[in-house]
């Protein structure tokens, strides 16, 4: 039998997953990186800070999100009870919030800076790192690519109401790899005093560890929820399963769980317009264009042509819409401890639609990947089986693009 | 005669003389193939003494507008990193003497194959190699192929950088140190930061490699200025800017003089 892995030890020293991970930036950065991991691993260890973010957990973003059991969704689909865990329903609307409450309370108790900047590609990390910008009164811009802004107009308005300067990208395909070089531009040019609060589980070490510990409340407060928690079923779910753009809102939920080893995990990829025509960001599922490679700090799946270049991506969701995903993921799936699948826009707007009408609930359409996922499995499964999804965010800023479909 | 080595003897060469060196780089393939091996040429004739071959990356993220432009040019073009060394090929064939270190993010040197990169740099003419992506933490690979091939591993260091690290990059380092001027990503400026003498001062500490200024400069006085406290010059973005105007060429010859005087005019103090 093989020795059980001990996930708790990765990333190692130096940041690697295994062959994942690292630190890919220029040199002006790897100061900044070693202070940010400095910072970040006293700041765990203190009661204060923990209590500090706990109780904005708690009073500001609506901590725990509830499961709910959906109901007419389970009978629609006839086979495993369905729950959802509602990050919808967080302040903000996504999961984005809890990474960015977490790294901004960081910069503010724990490091002497005083600016941020951040990128976004559905606009809901941005609204989540201006909103937290305006609770601890910190100056913040935010780089978003034109291709973005026009599809999630809502979020950028949000984002200026909060007092946040809103860029637009032009550079490349103006969606979230270009606002993340962008925003890298701006770290490296004002690194003494900006924080930069990356919103995935990517970017160069301690990133990809520190994102993935503050979305991990999602999964620790399922656990309970789920085994003891007054809604739950009592028991451990069957399948976790959760959409991956850069996996933040996946490693969130997984990794509490990843010592349940019967617990199966699965994370599920923008297919876009499908694999074959390359117009999609399913980083695992196309193994023509999905290699091994190094984009923006971190080695990982990225889509790119032969020449190493990176490829344009397409999803119908922005915060889908990346050519790499978090190291940590790639690793997981080398272990054989999470599966990773696809779905294309036309099955997310299915997804999206189908929880509309059975549960009252509108989704985004990132999380809709996990909707429409759930419609292909739940009723392949026995009825005494149990799924619990990540909602990850509510639909409000997708009804531009929803709109020209229905 | 390793790459390394005949980057050695320049330096040692331009000591001699008491010359610090004019280290130009050109995005590879901008504003074409034919226009990229005319104004190297050019350069070579009116003094450059070491190139830095721009190879293009759909994403440079230590790059300002003007290097993104021409790299992102060069790549609408179709140039790959196999028609790069095919150019420096070119070139040493048409007679340029001078050592050519490569430039490039990582990710098309890892798809390419590291060692199979190293090999087909080494046999186009290339000497050295600059990843501004890869600190020395990440390069095992890399280093221990280039070693075994006698290529100049070249690193960064930034005002940013510690005592701690500078330590670090100057025992990895091979050739010479490419020092940021400043916190920031390429591009030209105006004005020299006022502490960069403070931060040669700092690096001379832990090295007796030579020192090459780079990011910003983009006139013969601000060369003459840097030449007086370190060993090289890079301009980038100027002369990137130079060869994609009308009559490119030309220009670049033009500000290529200017450069290469301002950096060979003065003694080093
Ligand atoms: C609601 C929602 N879900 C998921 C994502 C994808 O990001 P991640 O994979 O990091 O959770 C985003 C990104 O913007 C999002 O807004």
């Amino acid at each position: 039998m093989k020795a059980p892995i001990n996930y708790a030890a990765y990333p190692d020293e130096s940041g690697h997953f295994g062959p994942y991970g690292g630190k890919f930036v220029p040199e002006t950065l790897m100061p900044a990186l070693e202070e940010l991991e400095e910072a970040y691993l006293k700041a765990r260890s203190d009661k204060d800070f923990m209590a500090e973010l706990a109780y904005l957990q708690r009073t500001f973003v609506g901590r725990p999100t509830p499961i709910t059991y959906a109901q007419r969704l389970t009978e629609h689909l006839g086979g495993a009870q369905i729950y959802l865990k509602r990050e919808d329903l967080a302040h903000t609307g996504a999961h984005k919030i809890n990474n960015a409450l977490g790294q901004a309370l960081l910069m503010k108790r724990k490091m002497g800076k005083t600016r941020i900047v951040a990128e976004t590609g559905a606009g809901q990390h941005g609204v989540a790192t201006a909103t937290v910008a305006a609770l601890l009164g910190i100056e913040c811009v935010v780089y978003m690519g034109t291709v973005d802004m026009e599809r999630q107009q809502p979020n950028v308005f949000r984002m200026r109401l909060l007092g946040t300067e809103v860029r637009g990208v032009e550079s490349g395909s103006k969606t979230l790899k270009d606002a993340i070089n962008e925003a890298i531009r701006d770290w490296v040019t004002n690194v003494r005093d900006t924080h930069y609060l990356l919103g995935s589980v990517l970017g160069p070490h301690p990133y990809p560890a520190m994102v993935r510990d503050f979305q991990s409340i999602i999964g620790h407060e399922a656990v309970y929820q789920m085994r003891e928690g007054e809604d739950g079923p009592q028991r451990l779910p069957d399948v976790i399963i959760a959409c991956v753009g850069g996996g933040s809102n996946a490693i969130g939920i997984f990794h509490p769980f990843l010592n349940f080893e019967n617990v199966r995990l699965i994370g599920v990829e923008a297919g876009g317009h499908g694999i074959e025509g390359g117009e999609h960001a399913a980083r695992f599922a196309d193994p023509k264009m999905g290699r091994l490679g190094v984009l923006q700090g971190t080695k990982s799946y990225v889509l790119q042509d032969d020449d190493g270049q990176i490829a344009a991506t397409h999803s119908i969701s922005a915060g889908l819409d990346y050519a790499s995903v978090g190291p940590e993921h790639a690793w997981l799936r080398d272990q054989g401890r999470t599966e990773y699948t696809y779905c294309t826009d036309d099955q997310a707007l299915k997804g999206f639609k189908l929880l509309c009408e059975t549960e009252g609930i509108i989704p985004a359409l990132e999380s809709s990947h996990a909707i429409a996922h759930v419609m292909e499995l739940a009723p392949k499964l026995p009825k005494d089986q149990i799924i619990l999804v990540n909602l990850s965010g509510r639909g409000d800023k997708d009804l531009g693009t929803v709109m020209k479909v229905f | 005669m390793t790459g390394l080595e005949r980057i050695r003897a320049t330096f040692e060469q331009l000591k001699q003389e008491k010359r610090a060196a004019f280290m130009p780089y050109h995005a590879m393939g901008y504003p074409s193939r034919p226009i990229t091996l005319e104004v190297i040429s050019a350069l070579a004739e009116v003094g450059a003494d070491l190139f830095e071959i721009g190879i293009p990356h759909s994403d440079p993220l230590a790059d300002g507008p003007t290097v993104q432009t021409a790299t992102y040019t060069a790549l609408t073009k179709g140039t790959s990193l196999a028609d790069c060394l095919a150019m420096v090929r070119e070139l040493r064939a048409s007679g340029v003497k001078q050592p050519f270190c490569a430039m490039s993010y990582y990710n098309p040197l890892f798809r390419y194959g590291v060692e199979r990169f190293v090999q087909d740099a080494v046999s186009a003419g290339v000497d050295g190699l600059i990843v501004p992506d890869l600190p020395p933490e990440e390069s095992e690979d890399i280093e221990a192929a280039c070693r075994a091939a006698g290529l100049a591993t070249i690193y960064l260091l930034a005002p940013t950088s510690t005592e701690s690290r500078i330590r670090m990059v100057a025992q990895h380092a091979t050739g010479f140190i490419y020092l940021v001027s400043v916190t920031g990503i390429t591009g030209a400026r105006t004005e020299l930061p006022s502490d960069l003498k403070d931060f040669v001062q700092r690096v001379r500490k832990h090295t007796n490699l030579p020192l090459a200024i780079g990011f910003g400069i983009s006139t013969g006085s601000q060369a003459a200025a840097v030449a007086q406290i370190a060993e090289g010059v890079i301009v980038g973005s100027a002369l990137v800017k130079a060869a994609g105007s009308e009559d490119g060429v030309a220009a670049v010859r033009a500000l290529g003089a200017e450069l290469a005087a301002g950096s060979h005019g003065l003694t080093r103090v």
